[in-house]
């Protein structure tokens, strides 16, 4: 279908008229904002003469829209009967729109290895520290060269930290580009890209597209690969930053480099912003974005980093893996900062071999992680249950991806829920942990060291491949409450590993620290470590082993309420989704729709009982299409969840996905 | 310093009468006696199988864990405490066969362990199977019209790649063997022992009076340095050479190579965070990074 599909809405009357044939309606608007932090009032919303209407627009010519269209609105339309097909509809008048817009989302596409991840890296940093809020998330084909890749930058006044699909700007770096993400474009998005490369002619009917020659800007400058510092001069001009912030930040990002290779991305970023600048002052675009000084000192960090930085404020000094997609980032992490923190960061010749040394250098005293994705960590399983027979810790960061087997390597899923929790041959306890802010990779997998240590079991960190690969600014990382807590004691003499004790966890010691001998043994065994087949005596262990349930169960990380108390209407969320369905939600703002959120999936807080039984409708969000996550509530709790908005393409929900889904369940 | 600080009281030994891992296990301690090794300092890691049984006959700190990955864990325990003496000892189904791919990177990753093999060319515990040492038409419950798989050779595998000590042994020869583990465990770097080991149950060829006669030793002559001779060595088929065919001092620890104990000798056990560098790091996210 070609675009504009049906509506147009014309800002000088304030009438929305509709010129085809088709079932439409207006489903939801994807921003509420007037300006930075301020919301829109429901009852403005609920101005449009029929805000769902699913009446034909051929009989319907025009909608009364009136108090609309005085504010700065985003109209998303979607097809009725539903289709995938989302468009965004905007105000005719692009440049009233668009200077009034205080949250832009800015999609860079192009292939893989033409420098978008620079464009990403430069322009978030500068954005941030120009004083604007900013968000980064990226999806991308499985290559080092070629394919089509995107990212979606989003600029705005206030905090932002999930994703839209809705595109305001669009960098075009390549043929394919348009055609990759069409589905998130609306007439409203300004592209900017090489029209000869972009794409054929007739494929741009309907779009808005200006022509910026990146490439030949960066020729003339001396070589096409700064093509996309010209991108991010471009940008950082369209978006009203200072031209020193900007050249500022490159001088130094470049510092290493040669005089000459400084001074070419300098002119770079200079040309591409008197070309920003130029489409601001010929009003073809603009934005009035907010700044706010605070941002400048905050902290600006992937859900990689995040976890490495938790990991290494939970003492972890060992770490051994096998590189997979998408959890390398926190190996690569730990690695670079290993020399600064004593860290000993290994690559395993295979999954087996990681988990197996982590088992091990915690063994001897060390605080050791893995960090894997489905595939590697299905190789680990053995590993797992040797880690639940030894009552050995051991922290396993699993960033989810889709599967079966190799899946989509670089996409996003939360279908490994279940692989966790069942992981491992025989019957021991665990603890799964699901970040769902950077705030909670950071803490929670720092706990995950001391939880591990504690009572001696696996811990997982169960992150995904859009929590890993996003990030933003937020404004501390407490450390203040941070410790590491070492539970293993000096042995003494006749020091016994597996002293059966009421709460199971019997004291755990160490090679050659005290006059003890510890003795682990992955078959069954006695009190002091050694083989046995006495089947009274594995009766106990298996007692033993599972008691620890008991007092990790004192200790259950809570899920997180937001909304009214007094709702009918309960959203249930865990991991990644945090921030998308927070968002959706205050989008909505409705006075009777909460959201509940949880960090820990495995065992459940007891909570989840009254949360559940007190909301009228109970509708659960999850990256899968099992709903694993609800199956564990109707398991543990017998109850069931009644609505389900699941999403399992690949890629993460977006917050116009959610607030449309919510809206079609709550009307 | 007696041997018999490693003895166990009151075990039950679960391996058959005329076993060849009797005389292994005497031998070991009586080496470890004399090298004047704590029992406390001591860590013997193995994986599943008879051989693997060992370290529950041994008085000292024991990690028993899976069937062929002893060694990715021994690497790590020496690694978080390079102060440990670590043994990873199992046999030949454990470090070739299940393990295979470890031993191979372990010899490239070359931590300061000793890996002793006990090579009875066949599978114990599980009855009599064939393992990757057992010889051409060995047969077997399983392998019913004899073994057609080449035999695996540890030795000249480890020379291949260049493992820094690569040893063969005989368990029917107590002194020998005593001296090759003395030599491998105090090889700074890997260093494999594989001892030949009877087993009087399953396997009826290779028997005491078999190796006896169809293994030699190395000449005093033999120089381990030179790799090329000792892989042409250790291609031997008609007689079996014993000995220590091959040593490369030159190559780096693993546990230095972490970089780790440069500076500070202390084991990770005993190490804290710096919360003062780590408090640099997050403000590092502020501004450039």
């Amino acid at each position: 279908m070609s675009f504009p599909p049906t509506g147009v809405l014309r800002k000088s009357t304030g009438c929305l008229t509709a010129e085809s044939i088709g079932l439409w309606r207006v489903s939801s608007p994807s921003c509420f904002r007037k300006k930075a932090g301020e919301r829109v009032e429901k009852s403005v919303y609920n101005g449009i003469a029929n805000p769902d209407f699913s009446t034909p627009f051929a009989s319907l010519t025009t909608v009364e829209m009136t108090p609309f269209l005085q504010s700065n609105f985003i109209y998303v339309w979607r097809q009725f009967p539903p289709t995938n097909k989302l468009k965004v509809l905007i105000p005719m008048s692009k440049i009233s729109t668009s200077k009034i817009k205080d949250d832009v989302s800015i999609v860079l596409c192009g292939q893989a290895g033409q420098g978008i991840q620079t464009v990403e890296f430069l322009l978030t940093r500068i954005l941030k520290l120009a004083g604007y809020h900013v968000f980064a998330t990226k999806e991308y084909m499985s290559r080092i060269r070629g394919g089509m890749n995107s990212t979606e930058i989003r600029a705005s006044s206030h905090r932002v930290s999930a994703m839209v699909s809705r595109v305001d700007v669009l960098i075009a770096l390549d043929r394919g580009a348009i055609e990759h993400i069409e589905e998130r474009l609306s007439q409203n998005t300004l592209i900017l890209g090489e029209k000869q490369i972009i794409a054929d002619e007739e494929d741009l009917t309907g779009y808005q597209l200006i022509d910026v020659p990146f490439t030949k800007i960066a020729s003339e400058i001396g070589n096409a690969i700064y093509s996309n510092i010209v991108a991010v001069g471009t940008l950082a001009g369209l978006l009203g930053l200072r031209l020193q912030q900007v050249t500022g930040y490159i001088k130094d990002y470049f510092s290493a480099k040669s005089p000459e290779i400084i001074e070419n991305n300098i002119k770079a970023a200079e040309a591409g912003y008197k070309v920003g600048t130029d489409l601001v002052r010929s009003s073809k675009i603009g934005f009035s974005v907010a700044t706010d000084a605070q941002v400048k000192d905050e902290l600006l960090l992937s859900g990689a980093e995040a976890v490495g930085l938790g990991a290494i404020a939970g003492g972890c000094n060992f770490v051994s893996s096998y590189p997979m997609s998408p959890s390398t980032g926190v190996l690569v992490f730990l690695a670079k900062h290993g020399k600064d923190f004593g860290i000993i960061a290994e690559q395993a010749e295979d999954e087996i071999a990681a988990i197996n040394m982590a088992i091990g250098a915690w063994y001897a005293g060390a605080r050791g992680m893995v960090t894997t994705s489905g595939g590697g960590f299905a190789l680990m399983t053995e590993g797992l249950s040797l880690s639940g027979m030894l009552e050995m810790p051991v922290v396993i960061h699993l960033a989810q991806r889709p599967g079966p087997a190799t899946g989509l390597p670089t996409r996003t899923e939360q279908a490994d829920l279940e692989l966790a929790l069942y992981a491992g041959h025989g019957e021991f306890p665990r603890i799964i942990l699901t970040p769902g802010t950077l705030q909670e990779a950071f803490h929670l997998t720092q706990k995950a060291f001391n939880l591990a240590d504690k009572f001696q079991v696996p811990v997982f960190v169960l992150t995904d491949q859009y929590l890993i690969d996003s990030y933003y600014n937020i404004s501390q990382l407490s450390l203040r409450d941070i410790k590491v807590e070492k539970h293993f004691i000096k042995s003494t003499q006749n020091y016994r590993r597996y002293e059966l004790i009421a709460d199971g966890v019997s004291p755990r010691g160490i090679p050659s620290y005290g006059d003890g001998l510890v003795c682990v043994d992955s078959d069954e065994h006695d009190s002091e470590g050694h083989i046995t087949e006495d089947l009274n005596l594995h009766t106990k262990m298996v007692d033993k082993r599972l008691k620890k349930l008991e007092s990790i169960r004192k200790e259950i990380v809570p899920p997180e309420f937001i909304g009214p108390k007094k709702r009918k209407n309960l959203v249930i969320c865990w991991g990644s989704t945090y921030h998308i369905v927070r968002e959706a939600i205050e989008i909505l703002s409705r006075d009777d729709t909460a959201m509940l959120h949880y960090k820990q999936v495995y065992p459940l807080h007891e909570s989840t009982a009254d949360f559940l039984k007190t909301a009228e409708q109970t509708i659960i969000v999850e990256n899968n299409a099992t709903s694993q996550f609800g199956k564990q509530i109707k398991l543990h709790f017998g109850i069931d969840i009644d609505r389900k908005i699941l999403k399992y393409s690949g890629l993460n929900f977006a917050v116009e996905e959610i607030v449309d889904e919510l809206q079609t369940l709550l009307s | 310093m007696d041997a018999k600080v490693f003895n166990m009281s009151d075990v039950d030994v679960a391996w058959c009468p005329g076993c060849g891992n009797f005389p292994i296990l005497k031998v070991l301690k009586q080496a470890l006696a004399e090298l004047q090794i704590e029992s406390t300092s001591l860590v013997l890691v193995s994986g599943i199988g008879q051989a693997a049984k060992i370290p529950h006959y041994f008085k000292c700190n024991v990690f028993n864990g899976l069937h062929g990955r002893a060694l990715p864990a021994a690497t790590a325990i020496k690694a978080a405490n390079p102060a440990l003496t670590v043994i990873a000892e199992s046999g030949d189904g454990d470090i070739y066969g299940e393990g295979g791919n470890h031993f191979m990177h372990t010899i490239r990753r070359n931590p300061k362990i000793t890996n002793i093999v006990h090579n009875n060319m066949v599978y114990g515990l599980t009855k009599g199977q064939a393992s990757p040492t057992s010889q051409l038409g060995f047969k077997t419950t399983v392998q019913v019209a004899g073994v057609f798989l080449e035999p695996f050779n540890p030795i000249a595998v480890a020379i291949a790649l260049d493992a820094s000590f690569v040893a063969r042994a005989f368990a029917g020869d107590a002194e020998q063997t005593k001296q090759i583990f003395k030599k491998a465990i105090q090889h700074k770097g890997y260093a494999l022992v594989d001892v030949f080991q009877p087993c009087v149950s399953y396997n009826k060829i290779n028997t005491y009076q078999w190796f006896k006669e169809h293994c030699y030793y190395l000449e005093d002559s033999h120089d381990p340095s030179g790799r090329i001779e000792a892989f042409k060595r250790a291609t031997e088929t008609d007689k079996l050479p014993l000995g220590i065919f091959y040593t490369n001092p030159e190559r780096t620890i693993f546990e230095e190579n972490t970089g780790v104990y440069h500076e500070d000798k202390r084991p990770l056990y005993d190490r804290d965070v710096d919360t003062q560098k780590l408090r640099e790091l997050v403000e590092q996210f502020r501004g450039i990074t």
